[in-house]
This record gives C-alpha cells, sequence and structure tokens, in this order.
C-alpha cells in the first residue's frame, strides 16, 4: 500500500525527529555529562560546592544572605548585593524595574527608586558614612512631586503632592513655584500630576557604591564590587577584632580583577570572603 | 585599566576572532550543504528516516518538508511537556499547564525561545535536554537549510531543484552544530558552568540557612543556546545565572558564539554565488549597522541618563557585578542584533534610550547579523530591495546576482518584509486595548508600552529576550505571543522559499555596464541606507510612544 504523499512526509518528519531527538537530545548531553567527569571539569561540573567539615556551606559560585534570623545583615559578614530572588536558586531573576520606576504603588510595592534611596540610607547609617543620593529624600525614599497644572501639562500650577511620602510625613520640600507642597493621602489617585523627580543637592558620586543599592540579573550574584568590599572592611575588623590592614590582605586574596586585564569588572567573590573569615578569624558574641 | 578602554577591548577583540574564524567557519559551512558524499553515520540516519538523500526538492517540496518537521517537533514538544511528571528526572515538577506548553513548545521549535517560564521551577531534566534543546539544535539546522535554499535560487538557473531539506538538516546538525557545541560546552565547564544530571543540593549557609543550590545538564544545552542563537536559558536568569555564565570570560565566550555562524554565513553566500567579494558586502552591511547598535548601547549605558540610574550613580540595576555594566550592554546588543534572545543582565531596568537600543535591533528584521540561517536570508531579501530600489531611480530592470528582479521576485520580497511589521504593531496594539494586555505589565506609562512592544517585537522576530517584567505566563500573551512566534517564522521562509523557487528558474542574465555591482562599498551603503529607511518608516511611531517618549 502507497502512502498519500503528505502522510508519508509527516512520518518522514516524525522519523527524522526521533532519530536527531536520540542524537542531540539524549547521546550529546549524556557524552557531556561523561566527559565532564574528568578530574579538572568535575568540581566545576557538580556546581563548585564548598565543604566546611562534613557539610557542605556553599557553591563559590552562588551568593548568599548574609542576614540575621530577622532580616537584619549581620555586622561580623560582607554583605552581598541586594536581590530580587532572595538569593534563592528556585527562583532566579532581576527585579526588572524601569529606569522610571519612581512612584511607589503601594506600601509592599516600593518604586526602583524608592529602594535605591532607602538601601543607600540604611548602608550609609551602618557603615558611618553619608548615605545621601540624588532624587532622593533625607528619610530615604524617592524624592518625586506629582505637579497639578491649570491646563493639565500647562498654566500655573494648582497643587503639589509628595508622592512618596504618606501623610502624616512633613515633606521633604516645602514649597514648589510658590505652592505647598502637601505628604500624600491613603488611597488617592495622583495619576493625574505630571511626575516630578526632585535632584536635590546631593553630591553626584554618593559615598555608598553603585552596586551595594542596586540588584543583580540573577538575583544569586556573589560578587560585589572592590569599593563596597572596602565600605564594609573597618565595620568587620572591628566585629572581629583584627586589623583592617590584615582584613584587606584577605579581601584582596578573594578579589577578581578583570580577566585577561579586560574582560569583565574587578569583583569580591563575598560567599568565598565569608566562608574564609569564618574559618581565620571565628567570630565571637 | 579603565571601564572604558576595557570595554572597547571587550569588542575590538570580539570583532577580531569573528574575523579569524570568517573564513574557516563559511567555508566549512560551504563544504558542508555543497558536498555530494555523505558520511556513514549520514546514511544510517536517511535509511531510519526513510529519506533518500539524492533525490532534491522544489521549493515548495522543501517548504512542505520545512513545515512537516516544524508540526512534528511543536506536538511533540507539546506533548513532553504535557506528559513530564510521568517520566523520569521530571524533580517531582507537574505537568506544564496547555498554553504554557502550546507557547513554550512553539517558542523553541521556532527558534524564538521565549520563555513564559521559570526553568528551575517549571522544567525538569529530561525535557529541558531531550525536548528543548534538541530544538536548539534544529530549529538552527532549519534557518542555515532555508538560507542555503534560498542562495541555491540565486545560484542555479532553468531548474526547479533546490535541495534536500533531510539532507541539509542533518548535515548542518552532525557537522556543525554537534561539534562544535560538544567543545563549547566543555570549555563552559572549565569555567564553570555546571553539568550532572543531580536534582541539587542542599547547603547549609554560613548564617545556617538552608540554600537549595540547582544541577542539571546545563552547559551542553548553554552551548547550543548561544551557538544556534536560540537563547532559552536553563534557568529563568538565563546567561545572567552564574551557572550558566560563570565568569567575566565565559561571557566573552558566549557573546562570541552566539555571533559566530550568523557572521560566517556571508563567507557560505559569497563561496556558492562565485565571489568572495559579494559575502564580504553583506558581511560589511551587517558589521556597520552591528557595531553601530554596540557602540550606541556602551555609550548610553555607560553615561546612565534616567532618574534610577542617575540616583544610582550608575547603570548597575539588573547587572552582574563580574561582567560589569558595559560587557553587559554588548551582550544585550549582540543578543537582540543576533534573534537570540539569551540575556546576562535586565534590559528592561537599562536606561531609557539603552532599551530603545535593544528593541531597535530586533525591529530591524534580525539581520545584522541576524539569527542562524535566517539573519542571512533576511538580508539577502533587503538587497533584493536595495537593487529594486537602485533599478527604480535609474529606470532599468534590477538584478541581482545575475538574476532579473521583476514584479513576482519583489512581492515576495515585500510580502517577507511585512509579515513581521504586522504582527508587532497589530499584537501591540491588540495587547494595548484589551484588559490582560495592560494587566501584565510591571512598569507604568510609556515604560509599560516599551514592555508590550519589546514583546511583540521579540516573539514576531523569533528573538527570545524579554523586557521580563512583564507577566506573560496568562492564556493571553501564552496565545497571542505564540501565534506571532509560529507566524513571525514560517510566512518569512514560506516567502523565501517561493522566491528561491522564482529565481532559480530564471535564465542568468549577463552583466552588462548598467549593472549595480553589488560588491562594492557603494552597494554596502545603499544597502545599510535601505534597511534604516525602512525600518525608521514602520516603526518610529511605536518607539516614539515607548522608549523615545521615556528617554527624551
Amino acid at each position: 500500500m502507497r502512502l498519500p504523499g503528505w502522510l508519508a512526509q509527516h512520518l518522514a518528519a516524525l522519523r527524522a525527529l526521533l532519530v536527531l531527538t536520540v542524537l542531540t537530545g539524549v547521546l550529546y548531553p549524556l557524552a557531556v555529562t561523561a566527559a565532564a567527569r574528568l578530574p579538572g571539569l568535575r568540581h566545576h561540573a557538580d556546581g563548585s560546592l564548598v565543604r566546611s567539615g562534613d557539610t557542605t556551606v556553599a557553591s563559590a559560585l552562588i551568593g548568599q544572605s548574609f542576614t540575621g534570623p530577622d532580616g537584619a545583615p549581620l555586622v561580623q559578614y560582607f554583605q552581598s548585593r541586594p536581590s530580587a530572588a532572595g538569593y534563592d536558586p528556585t527562583a532566579t531573576g532581576a527585579s526588572n524595574l524601569g529606569p522610571e520606576s519612581v512612584v511607589d504603588t503601594a506600601a509592599d510595592r516600593p518604586s526602583l527608586l524608592t529602594q535605591v534611596c532607602a538601601r543607600s540610607n540604611a548602608i550609609g547609617a551602618r557603615e558611618g558614612v553619608d548615605g545621601r543620593r540624588p532624587y532622593c529624600t533625607p528619610q530615604g525614599v524617592g524624592a518625586v512631586l506629582a505637579v497639578f497644572r491649570r491646563d493639565g501639562l500647562t498654566g500655573p500650577v494648582t497643587r503639589v503632592v509628595s508622592v512618596n511620602e504618606a501623610c502624616p510625613a512633613t515633606p521633604f520640600q516645602a514649597t514648589y513655584q510658590g505652592i505647598t507642597v502637601r505628604c500624600a493621602a491613603a488611597g488617592e489617585d495622583y495619576s493625574a500630576g505630571v511626575v516630578t523627580p526632585v535632584r536635590g543637592d546631593a553630591p553626584a558620586h554618593p559615598a555608598v557604591p553603585a552596586d551595594a543599592v542596586t540588584a543583580g540579573g540573577s538575583g544569586l550574584d556573589p560578587g560585589i564590587s572592590p569599593a563596597y568590599a572596602d565600605l564594609q572592611v573597618a565595620r568587620i575588623a572591628r566585629a572581629r577584632g583584627i586589623d583592617p590592614a590584615t582584613l584587606r590582605r584577605l579581601v584582596a586574596a578573594h578579589t577578581t580583577g578583570r580577566a585577561l586585564g579586560f574582560l569583565g569588572a574587578p569583583a569580591v567573590n563575598v560567599t568565598g570572603l565569608n566562608a574564609d573569615l569564618d574559618t581565620t578569624y571565628p567570630f565571637h558574641d | 585599566m579603565g571601564d572604558t578602554t576595557a570595554a572597547i577591548l571587550f569588542i575590538a577583540t570580539l570583532i577580531a576572532a569573528l574575523a579569524v574564524v570568517y573564513r574557516p567557519l563559511g567555508d566549512h559551512l560551504y563544504r558542508v550543504v555543497c558536498s555530494t558524499r555523505h558520511l556513514r553515520a549520514e546514511r544510517v540516519i536517511y535509511r531510519l528516516v526513510g529519506v533518500d538523500p539524492g533525490g532534491e526538492q522544489s521549493w515548495s517540496g522543501y517548504a512542505r518538508g520545512v513545515l512537516a518537521f516544524s508540526a512534528v517537533s511543536v506536538l511533540f514538544l507539546y506533548a513532553f511537556l504535557r506528559l513530564q511528571n510521568h517520566l523520569w528526572l521530571s524533580l517531582g515538577l507537574p505537568a506544564v499547564d496547555p498554553d504554557g506548553a502550546w507557547n513554550t513548545a512553539v517558542s523553541f521549535v521556532t527558534n524564538t525561545d521565549w520563555q513564559s517560564y521559570s526553568g528551575e521551577s517549571t522544567l525538569g531534566h529530561l525535557v529541558q535536554m531531550t525536548g528543548l534543546a534538541v530544538q536548539n539544535f534544529v530549529s538552527a539546522a532549519v534557518g542555515i537549510s532555508v538560507a542555503v535554499a534560498l542562495v541555491r535560487g540565486f545560484t542555479r538557473s532553468r531548474t526547479d531543484r533546490l535541495g534536500n531539506f533531510w539532507v541539509d538538516l542533518v548535515r548542518v546538525t552532525v557537522r556543525v552544530l554537534l561539534p562544535i557545541s560538544a567543545v563549547a560546552a566543555l570549555v563552559l565547564i572549565a569555567g564553570g558552568a555546571v553539568q550532572n544530571l543531580s536534582g541539587g543540593t542542599d547547603v547549609h549557609t554560613l548564617t545556617g540557612a538552608v540554600q537549595h543550590v540547582t544541577g542539571g545538564p546545563v552547559a551542553s544545552q548553554e552551548a547550543i543556546k548561544v551557538l544556534g542563537t536560540n537563547g532559552g536559558g536553563f534557568y529563568n536568569a538565563n546567561s545572567a545565572h552564574p551557572f550558566e555564565n560563570p565568569t567575566a570570560w565565559t561571557n566573552w565566550l558566549e557573546v562570541f558564539l552566539l555571533l559566530a555562524i550568523p557572521v560566517s554565513l556571508p563567507r557560505t553566500f559569497g563561496r556558492m554565488a562565485g565571489g568572495d567579494r559579494q559575502g564580504y558586502a553583506i558581511v560589511a552591511a551587517m558589521a556597520v549597522l552591528a557595531v553601530g547598535s554596540i557602540v550606541t548601547i556602551n555609550v548610553l549605558q555607560g553615561s546612565h541618563h534616567g532618574t534610577v540610574p542617575t540616583a544610582v550613580g550608575a547603570a548597575t540595576e539588573g547587572t552582574e557585578s563580574r561582567f560589569g555594566v558595559l560587557d553587559s550592554a554588548t551582550f544585550a546588543a549582540a543578543t537582540t542584533l543576533t534573534s537570540t534572545g539569551a540575556v546576562n543582565s535586565a534590559h528592561d531596568s537599562y536606561t531609557p534610550l539603552g532599551g530603545g537600543v535593544t528593541i531597535l535591533n530586533m525591529l530591524l528584521g534580525e539581520i545584522a547579523p541576524g539569527g542562524t540561517g535566517s539573519g542571512l536570508y533576511g538580508m539577502l531579501i533587503l538587497a533584493v530591495f536595495t537593487v529594486f530600489v537602485a533599478g527604480l531611480m535609474v529606470g532599468r530592470t534590477p538584478e541581482y546576482l545575475g538574476k532579473k528582479i521583476s514584479a513576482r521576485e519583489v512581492k515576495f520580497a515585500s510580502l517577507y518584509f511585512l509579515s513581521t511589521p504586522t504582527l508587532v504593531l497589530a499584537g501591540t496594539a491588540v495587547a494595548i486595548v484589551t484588559g490582560w494586555g495592560r494587566a501584565g505589565m510591571l512598569n507604568s506609562g510609556t515604560h509599560g508600552l516599551s514592555e508590550v512592544l519589546y514583546a511583540f517585537a521579540s516573539a514576531s522576530n523569533n528573538n527570545g529576550s524579554a523586557f521580563a517584567g512583564l507577566t506573560v505566563s496568562g492564556t493571553g500573551y501564552n496565545t497571542a505571543l505564540g501565534l506571532c512566534m509560529l507566524l513571525g517564522r514560517f510566512l518569512p521562509i514560506v516567502f523565501v522559499l517561493g522566491l528561491a523557487g522564482s529565481l532559480a528558474a530564471q535564465q542568468p542574465v549577463p552583466a552588462s555596464t548598467g549593472t549595480l555591482r553589488t560588491d562594492q562599498p557603494l552597494f554596502v551603503g545603499m544597502l545599510v541606507g535601505v534597511t534604516l529607511v525602512l525600518v525608521a518608516l514602520t516603526f518610529l511611531p511605536a518607539l516614539a510612544l515607548g522608549p523615545l517618549a521615556e528617554g527624551l
């Protein structure tokens, strides 16, 4: 019996798919997996796991949170970057908040700007430096006004609201073009106003580094910038009772420069650094 | 060394490495698709498939082969995803829901690799390596096959035969994609990528918490993900994940791999068309657009305009510390220029105009250098437009590689060009006026529109990257974007093969003094100009409402 042409075509397609599935979907990955058992590759293929005694304490490539049960940073550890995944490898990803995410939509959904301001303030307080940033209020929320004009986008200003400061807060700025700035009342819709971020007088190069106030792309970033590590040295040296110069040498040992001198950016591996700290200079309460 | 110098060297070494592989890889591809010899292993495959490797197909036969293979692949993958809970290595994960399975099956078969799911919490190892990764290989091979069939249309005359789809598919997979992927996978493992079949390891962290470190056959999939310009990550975080892209140098390698085949295919084209300079002209046009885009996005990300990047002092949100902002930007440009769609940083959090460049790259139609195969055939369609426009200016019938570009050819080229913009703009419009479309946005205002425009540009052009703030796992987006991926892949393929058939049937015309030389800088300039004008006219209004409104 001769099959109709279209059916023969699809049968050939199915057989081709099955053959290629065996080749590229079974033999290829298994061959690579087998080759990855070779010494030199095996440790990487298994996830670069770090052991301490009998327990596996980390993957050298995956970041961790160094916070207490209450979520507060532990003073004896170098802190990782903020993470949109909470350093959970089963829920990786980024915040995906845009560059103009400046208006808090709810108390539990702060804008990216407010998150940056709040982190900067907290880190500044923790490390004893100035945490101010452009477009941030001294209280650590986004300094953003909704400006209402008589004719929508034009005409004199009729009303101004500091949208990220919920009443009864005192707005970061008393007046805007002669109009008194009000705090944001709960449940009110300010979307008719023109969103106007206010630069303020914070230095353009803040003391708290950029990577310290922004989340990474994976939510598992194991690295921080050398500048952020340096900022934390004094606190950790104090907490563990060691000489800051000694600690700086340890930081340097966990710093990766640019690969081949020009690829990527220098980074300090926080996971490895903290594990090393616990072994070499144990923390005593 | 400063950030800027390092970024320039990153780009310069990439260009140098691509220039080095252009000839050997392009020549290898030429030998693969033009050789008359079959390897013994390939003969076995043809016997198992039940096809005669000696028989050639007409354009419609070739198209039916592509469509049959892709239809069977969608159904197979759909069933695989729906039944994964009954199979090995499912890690206890449930079956994928119907609209997610439809979207994912279409996504991987069309070389888009759009992901409406999160890899580590949705898919088991078996469906990843035996379902998705297989499509990473064969969808790339399908793209190359179609491009080769189009080139045969230019180089053959008075025939209706365009080659044998099954032979092209098998040879490209066996002789090109498999060996390079195997080597690349081992190199990635040496850099730190994982490769195991483990369900993961619970580690007890320094602070006493438990962290579940995931496993999986990641490196083998990562290699073909970038080499085949696929882009579907093993994990949700894609190439930002330390297990997929562990170091700054693996980052360079991944950018190199995703550019390697699309950049080398013009060499194959030139060899087949009997003039290396024809290949240089095409790759030069690709290079002008690509380098322009890469430099632009580096400048924009480095200047960190926009409110949040200014507050931060750098566009670091969504970028990994080991890559830095600028190398992330180069990756972003390369992945959107090649229809790869792998991401090593969150494009959604880029500066307004930097994010706009990633959208514009996709809207170019994935031609600079584009996807594996699809980049070459897309660029050749634009070359047809270019000689057509030049012909209109001087009032003579245009020709390209000795073939007349008459009404029939221009109709096929026009249909090709109109397919994806229609899908992008109509799709975005529908999503914006419907409840499910607006509900998915994470960001509000102009950036929300950019998220939707990005999604439809990415799906229709088979890119697969995302402004990932958009929630696309609902039925509305899964269905609409699935349709865009399907139509955005196969309508153009049918028109390309139709054009190839029409060209192959022609008798070549000898070149005369009035013929526009298509291997000269003048032609390269015109090709770049025609591309930019066509894209600008089509998409400027949409871009003005999204990224341009946000950034200016």
